[in-house]
């Protein structure tokens, strides 16, 4: 008799359940607050044009960027020559269509490989912690304290300039940020119940930390992802420009603003470096507006 | 005949304490110092006691969650077979995994947020064997439809359940390798009232069906002496008291639980009795008091109290076994 009435008063409450609409799914809640965000839209629509615009580059722009023309030199941007032409007659629109390929792969690429090596790192010294989790540190801070700078003089004197060169050591400079980030992350989730409740099953520490928590870290590594993608970009773009960087024949926009070391160039020629400036500059601006909106959106105490 | 399903033998669970630039280990807490107690099967065994006392990490250590520092938890199947489980390795340790299980206190980080419930769920049943997904579909339903929820549940995220089916849920997820024993810790007490009564009816009637044994662990004497056969009353990380519920309220032996009785909220006026006020806070767990741990809070404190340490003792009351530790307790001792 006692099991029937609790069975009905369960049905009260099911029913109540049930009449109650559930709220949205989260991810789409996630969604939402980041359309609501007008810079972060802005940045994702302008972000998106510039990397179609390079993908297609061979659509957009009949010129070969590296096709020196000594017929049409140093012209001022025209119907046939959108942001002009360099001092070996190239099309300045076309090579920073082609130049973006390459800075945006370099930006992007080190970013995700980074957060790739920082996360495999991070989650399982920050999940299982003793001495693993000393040692990773320690390296971490190592690589961090490392400047950039001279890590790229002496590699460039030992192995030569390249473009995956460049990208090694923006990895290895970059992942330790991404390492630390996923390891606090995980230190805080390791104490979570669900993670108790796994571990009481024994399930493995790769399936707990890997499929299970990871999940649940993610968010603030995506905005890091984003933020360092804008900062690996403008790295480029410096080293490019003092000619350590990625090799000058390969266009990039670094290599492209290169060119404005000459003195005379930047006098005189200012659709030489000009376009290139704005167009590195709006792209980072852009990426740095999408971290702070999926930030923003995915931050959990701003909830709403 | 009533069997032990586990015996806790001398358990104890201290956490360094760490210090300075090179994280030296300046001192230990003493969550649990020294527990011996037997779970018998079938039985629901509440574990009280106020917070920080070490209920949590005593019903952890049981399922290894914490390495135990020291002493023995020792598993006997049904037909009697008896093994250490504190000294096994850990991947010896899954055929124990499946038989004691726990539920959590928090309904609100014991569901993983980007999984579905069957999601999460799946994965310890398809480590246990159960191979086929519509098997596992079946099993996590059938509990699902136990526990008064719906099956289609089981595809929906945590973020759309209320506390009470989140820890209806946290109940199934106990439930799905059908275990022998489980601790529940602290199940109800972030629950609303009268969410708490449906759930411990629930856990009640699950118990029954499934045969199960129950670790109860509680800071609240008021939802115990209905639902448990015995009761533990755990100070500073050690057992005070320990006897069936009914002669806890009526034949109380230890002043901390005195105490404790004495703080429970009565309906009848009649009945109401002076409470006893404990001064103070909990001593830190890291350098307990000399002697009776209780003794800077007892109202009974005599100078034997500051130096000597009460042990466990066994007495008889109302014709049952009843253990304490205190040392003005002028019952006969029992071997
Ligand atoms: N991982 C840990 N590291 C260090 N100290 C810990 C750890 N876990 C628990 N403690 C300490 O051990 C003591 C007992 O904690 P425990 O959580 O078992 O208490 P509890 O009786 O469950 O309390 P509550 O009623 O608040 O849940 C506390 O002093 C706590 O600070
Ligand atoms: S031993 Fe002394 S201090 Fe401890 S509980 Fe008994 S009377 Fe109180
Ligand atoms: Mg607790």
């Amino acid at each position: 008799m006692a099991k029937s009435s609790l069975d009905k008063k369960f049905d009260q409450i099911r029913k109540r359940e049930e009449e109650k609409t559930f709220s949205t799914k989260k991810r789409s809640r996630i969604v939402n607050k980041f359309l609501n965000n007008r810079l972060a839209v802005l940045g994702l629509i302008i972000f998106t044009i510039i990397i179609l615009a390079s993908i297609f580059a061979p659509l957009l722009s009949p010129y070969d960027p590296m096709r020196v023309d000594l017929r049409s030199m140093r012209q001022p941007p025209s119907f046939d020559h959108w942001f002009g032409t360099d001092s070996t007659g190239r099309d300045v629109f076309t090579r920073v269509l082609f130049g973006g390929r390459v800075s945006i792969f370099i930006g992007l690429g080190s970013a995700i490989l980074s957060a790739v090596v920082g996360i495999a790192v991070g989650c399982y010294a920050g999940y299982k912690g003793g001495w693993i989790d000393v040692i990773a540190l320690r390296i971490s801070e190592i690589f961090m304290s490392f400047p950039q700078i001279i890590l790229v003089l002496l590699l460039v004197s030992i192995t030569g300039q390249s473009l995956f060169n460049l990208m090694a050591i923006f990895i290895l400079t970059g992942w330790g940020g991404m390492y630390r980030l996923a390891r606090a992350r995980m230190l805080s989730l390791r104490e979570e119940e669900y993670v108790q409740a796994l571990r009481s099953f024994g399930l493995s520490t790769f399936t707990i930390c890997y499929k299970h928590m990871l999940p649940n870290a993610l968010s603030p590594i995506m905005v890091n992802i984003t933020l360092s993608t804008a900062m690996f970009i403008l790295t480029e773009a410096g080293l490019s420009f003092l000619g350590l960087g990625v090799p000058l024949n390969i266009p990039t926009w670094g290599n492209i603003l290169n060119v404005a070391q000459d003195i005379l160039i930047l006098q005189n020629y200012w659709w030489m470096w000009g376009p290139v400036g704005i167009v590195i500059s709006v792209f980072v601006l852009c990426v740095n507006f999408i971290g702070d909106g999926l930030r923003d959106s995915t931050d959990p105490s701003q909830q709403g | 005949m009533k069997k032990e399903i586990l015996k806790l033998r001398g358990l104890k669970v201290h956490f360094p304490v760490q210090a300075g630039v090179f994280n030296r280990v300046v001192g230990h807490v003493l969550a649990v110092d020294g527990v011996d107690l037997d779970i018998f099967r079938g039985e629901v065994l509440g574990l009280a006691g106020e917070s920080g006392c070490g209920k949590t990490t005593l019903g952890k250590a049981i399922l290894r969650l914490v390495e135990p520092t020291d002493g023995e938890v020792k598993y006997i199947s049904q037909d009697d077979d008896e093994t250490e489980l504190t000294s096994l390795e850990k991947k010896d340790m899954d055929p124990f995994r499946k038989k004691l299980q726990i539920v959590f206190q928090d309904p609100h980080s014991s569901l993983n947020p980007s999984f579905t419930i069957f999601g999460s769920l799946q994965d310890p049943l398809k480590k246990f064997g159960i191979k086929s997904k519509e098997e596992r579909r079946k099993i996590i339903g059938d509990l699902l439809e136990a526990v008064n929820m719906r099956r289609e549940y089981m595809d929906r995220y945590p973020h759309e359940f209320s506390g009470g089916q989140r820890q209806r849920i946290g109940i199934v997820r106990a439930l799905c390798l059908e275990p022998e024993l489980i601790v529940c810790d602290e199940a109800v007490s972030a629950l609303d009232v009268s969410i708490q009564a449906q759930v411990l009816k629930l856990l009640m009637q699950l118990k029954k069906e499934k045969n199960l044994t129950y670790l109860f662990i509680t800071h609240d004497l008021s939802v115990t002496e209905y639902l448990c056969d015995r009761i533990a009353v755990m100070y500073l990380g050690r057992i005070v008291e320990l006897c069936d519920s009914e002669d806890l309220y009526n034949n109380t032996l230890h002043p901390y639980s005195e105490a404790l009785i004495s703080a429970i909220p009565v309906a009848d006026l009649d009945k109401q009795t002076k409470r006893i006020v404990l001064e103070g806070d909990v001593p830190s767990p890291v350098n307990p008091p000399k002697g009776c741990p209780f003794h800077p809070r007892c109202p009974k404190a005599t100078d034997i109290c500051k130096t000597e340490v009460p042990t466990l003792k066994k007495y008889s009351t109302n014709g049952n076994e009843h253990y304490a530790s205190c040392h003005l307790i002028d019952l006969p001792e029992i071997s």
